[in-house]
């Protein structure tokens, strides 16, 4: 098995991009990650997208983007685990090139809902749940989410406060990330007053619907020097699958999932959360960020109030949450945002995070899921030093 | 009309939806009389159905109050009959919704009657037949509607959703008998008083025709028949149910018969349902078995426009006792009640959409 | 939802019939090929309850496509007796009656209609108890 590195990274702004189709935006992100290094040749291409097949009627995403960005001949494999397509196809292309089946991959992520009207993207995204036993009666994406926050609040007295405040934590952070899709702060107020979509979950409870790209180029880590001066390890990975629908888990208020697949990557890396310096956590609702946390092992289990309110995750706290403004902020363009949260770790652990970046943030870890975490793709870089 | 063998009712069961648009939210709506309405009509709010429900789902709610009265395995039902004019679907059966959801899938005769509100009558007919010439050992008849004036019509202050349902079966093997059947006629002629033609939403009529040509005319002739054929009066039975399309008909019917207002009261419930349709008799009837106590004779008179009516004797037997609070009785579902304004009312029955 | 796909499921959705491991005694649903607790794949068809404990729930104010006429409308977790949970909506509730624990009980409603000219789905959803009987 060969030790992997990340040796560029490139992304779009998330936005509306009314006027760019899933192609452009996923050929804009790999331009820039080109750019950036002096590469020989790609020998695949790993795609992450989930909506696509739904809202731009466009299967064979791996055909689709090797002909735009002018690599007709080489493997794409379009990789398709919902919300957490992004992290799958990192994994696939981590897999492929520890392997040696593969020398240098480009691995993306891309998303493009507004292509979608409001409800074909709600149907489209509740495809993440089970279809035949959640989607079929009326239930959404978001109720799955309601259901957990209520029990969240229920069973361990957290106040809906707490909530709000992580998403003004977010958008504190997102107004300085040049690529988020929300550059705006909030305060509690705008959240609670926001509107109701499945209670208790409001508007500002969830990240916004908004199209983008990431990509970010893998090679063997002993080949990395050739090709660029700054570059990142991939030094642990980890995934693990939960049930389909939320109700067949014993335990609805953990991310099973999560916890399995950061502890194999935790492993791997051999490293625990206190060397854990940020971390990019899959908050496409505000309780993701609790149960999330709590099953990365930053926080106990119910206690994410208390952390939160005792600065935790804050830029300069114990362990700093989502500095790009995480999915509430920076933006969830579904397939894509797994290869974001990545490629804002390798920016931080670079040293290129601008206006977010941290001081001497040596090891990253990004959490990325689909569903309400019954997939769950966590991966650890380190900075090469 | 009578079986060669002798038929009882097993069980019977009844479900009317939660909602209630009182006829002054009617009467906001066209600027009408609501005093005049209320006493003309006798009528004071009307069951909705919710935006979940459809005649399908009001007869397996029905059907299920039914068996759990009756005592049965739903495999041993031979028929499942569905009575009514609000077919979910013009063309594919209700009956086998009904009888797959209920468990009485599939070795059972599954088919939908429609003859206006009479239509449930019609089923309880057929069951009879079926069981009294022992081909089947239970048949189930269900009349249920979610009927529907069209806006601003006088029908728009009645139509109402509900329906019952009523297993019949042979007195030879049933251990707990409701009542037994004494005999029963049907009348019927061309008499186009009330009319709904395909693909229109909502029905139409001819006013005050419906009455003494239509309604009085079949009523009468069907109770005066069975009464006849079995040697009753009017006073030999505790109890009357003519079918109800206002609190009105009934009463003056009644009184043209020779029945008096005790007899009949306690299974009008118009008044607080508006008319079922062909839930509307059978409804009234359920009502009745909810309070009846054995050796009570119980006359049953259905109308349906078109025009017919189907006449029934019924005698208490004991195991109505016994059996009665096994499900929601038919004032426990009155009494249950949301009341909802036009705007819902246009909401929930997809007036505006 | 495709014809087949709806009709395949009557025996899930409207009977409601689970799976109980013959292997380690636990009731699972949906169904699967094999037991999620013990990998058995031995099974008997388990009937769930007619009532349940409703131990979450939303309100969904903005609605997927086949459902947009409906809201609001809630959706629930029932747990039954053995532990066993299942996801449905709740029907005939006020929002404000709405509370976790609350007692619910099994009613065979529409779901939704594949537009005006397809198929009308239905399924056994979830309402407040009306009577202990």
């Amino acid at each position: 098995m060969r030790k992997v590195a990340i040796i560029s990274y490139g992304m779009t702004k998330v936005d509306r991009h009314w006027n760019k189709s899933l192609r452009d935006l996923f050929s804009e992100a790999t331009l820039k990650a080109l750019s950036r290094v002096d590469i020989p040749k790609v020998d695949a291409i790993f795609v992450g997208n989930m909506c696509a097949s739904d809202l731009c009627d466009q299967n064979n995403i791996g055909t689709l983007i090797a002909d735009h960005i002018g690599m007709i001949s080489i493997p794409a494999y379009r990789i398709e685990a919902a919300c957490g397509s992004g992290g799958a196809a990192l994994h696939c292309g981590f897999m492929a090139v520890s392997s040696g089946i593969f020398d240098i991959v480009i691995v993306g992520g891309v998303e493009k809902l507004t292509d979608g009207t409001g409800k074909k993207v709600t149907l489209s995204l509740g495809k993440a749940a089970d279809f035949e036993y959640e989607v079929f009666y009326g239930i959404t994406f978001a109720s799955l989410n309601a259901l957990i926050m209520r029990r969240y609040m229920e069973v361990y007295k957290v106040p809906r406060d707490a909530f709000a405040d992580f998403a003004v934590l977010m958008h504190k952070n997102g107004a300085k990330n040049p690529y988020a899709q929300l550059q705006f702060e909030i305060d509690r107020e705008t959240v609670l007053k926001s509107e109701d979509i499945a209670d208790p979950i409001k508007l500002y409870d969830c990240s916004p619907i908004g199209d983008g790209a990431a990509v970010v180029i893998l090679c063997p880590l002993e080949d990395a020097s050739k090709y660029s001066d700054s570059f990142v390890e991939i030094a642990g990975i980890g995934s693990a699958t939960d049930t389909i629908d939320i109700a067949s888990r014993e335990d609805l208020l953990l991310f099973k999932s999560t916890l399995i697949a950061a502890n194999n990557a935790y492993k791997m890396a051999k490293v625990s959360p206190s060397d854990i310096d940020l971390v990019e956590i899959h908050d496409a609702f505000t309780i993701n960020a609790a149960l999330s946390l709590e099953a990365l092992g930053f926080s106990k289990r119910g206690e994410f109030d208390k952390l939160l309110y005792d600065g935790a995750f804050e830029p300069d706290g114990i362990i700093p949450v989502n500095l790009s403004g995480g999915l509430k902020s920076r933006g969830h363009p579904v397939g894509a945002t797994g290869v974001y949260q990545v490629a804002e770790i390798t920016m931080q652990l670079l040293g290129e995070a601008g206006k977010n970046q941290l001081k001497n943030a040596e090891i990253g870890l990004a959490q990325n899921m689909a569903g309400v975490a019954s997939n769950s793709f966590v991966t650890i870089l380190r900075r090469y030093k | 009309m009578k079986p060669i063998i002798d038929v009882v009712i097993s069980g019977w069961g009844s479900y009317i939806p939660i909602y209630r648009l009182p006829v002054e939210e009617i009467a906001r709506i066209w600027g009408t009389s609501v005093d005049h309405i209320k006493r003309e009509l006798l009528i004071y709010e009307k069951s909705i159905a919710g935006i979940d429900e459809d005649v399908a789902t009001i007869a397996v709610e029905a059907a299920k109050n039914s068996l759990k009265r009756a005592k049965i395995n739903p495999s041993e039902l031979g028929a499942v009959f569905v009575g009514t004019e609000t077919k979910p679907y013009a063309v594919k059966p209700t009956g086998t919704i009904v009888a797959e959801a209920i468990g009485a899938t599939p070795k059972i005769l599954a088919a939908d009657f429609e003859f206006a509100c009479k239509a449930g009558t019609e089923c309880l007919q057929c069951c009879i037949a079926l069981v009294g010439s022992n081909m089947i050992k239970y048949g189930m008849a269900i009349g249920a509607d979610v009927a529907e004036g069209a806006p601003a019509d006088p029908l728009e202050y009645s139509a109402g959703s509900g329906g019952t349902a009523i297993i019949v079966g042979n007195k030879n093997y049933e251990k707990e008998p409701v009542a037994l059947l004494e005999g029963s006629v049907s009348y019927v002629t061309d008499t186009p008083d009330f009319w709904r033609r395909p693909k229109e939403s909502y029905p139409s009529h001819a006013e005050a025709f419906t009455g003494d040509p239509a309604y009085f005319k079949h009523t009468i002739s069907a109770t005066k028949l069975l009464m006849e054929e079995l040697g009753l009066r009017p006073s030999d039975f505790k109890y009357a149910v003519f079918h109800q399309p206002n609190g009105k008909f009934p009463l003056r019917v009644a009184k043209m018969l020779g029945f008096n207002r005790e007899q009949i009261e306690c299974g009008l419930i118009v008044p607080y349902v508006g008319n079922l349709y062909s839930g509307s008799s059978l409804t009234g009837f359920s009502a009745v078995l909810d309070i009846a106590m054995p050796g009570d004779r119980i006359l049953l008179v259905s109308y349906g426009s078109g025009a017919g009516s189907d006449a029934f004797s019924f005698i208490v037997q004991d195991g109505i006792i016994a059996k009665r609070d096994n499900a929601p009785k038919v004032m426990d579902y009155i009494k249950r009640k949301k009341t909802i304004d036009y705007a819902i009312y246009c909401k929930l029955r997809g007036k505006i959409w | 939802m495709s014809v087949p796909r709806y009709w395949r499921c009557i025996p899930q959705r409207i009977k409601m019939e689970a799976l109980k491991c013959k292997s380690c005694g636990k009731t699972i649903y949906p169904p699967r090929a094999r037991c999620i607790y013990c990998g058995g794949n031995d099974f008997e068809t388990y009937v769930i309850p007619e009532k349940g404990r409703l131990i979450s729930f939303s309100i969904i104010r903005h609605a997927p496509i086949g459902f947009e006429h409906t809201t609001p409308y809630v959706v629930g977790i029932v747990e039954f007796e053995n532990g066993l949970r299942i996801s449905s909506q709740i029907t005939d509730v006020d929002i404000n009656e709405l509370k976790i624990g609350m007692e619910v009980e099994q009613v065979f409603r529409k779901v939704t209609e594949d537009g005006k000219s397809g198929i009308i789905q239905y399924a056994i959803k979830f309402r407040p108890i009306f009577q202990n009987i």
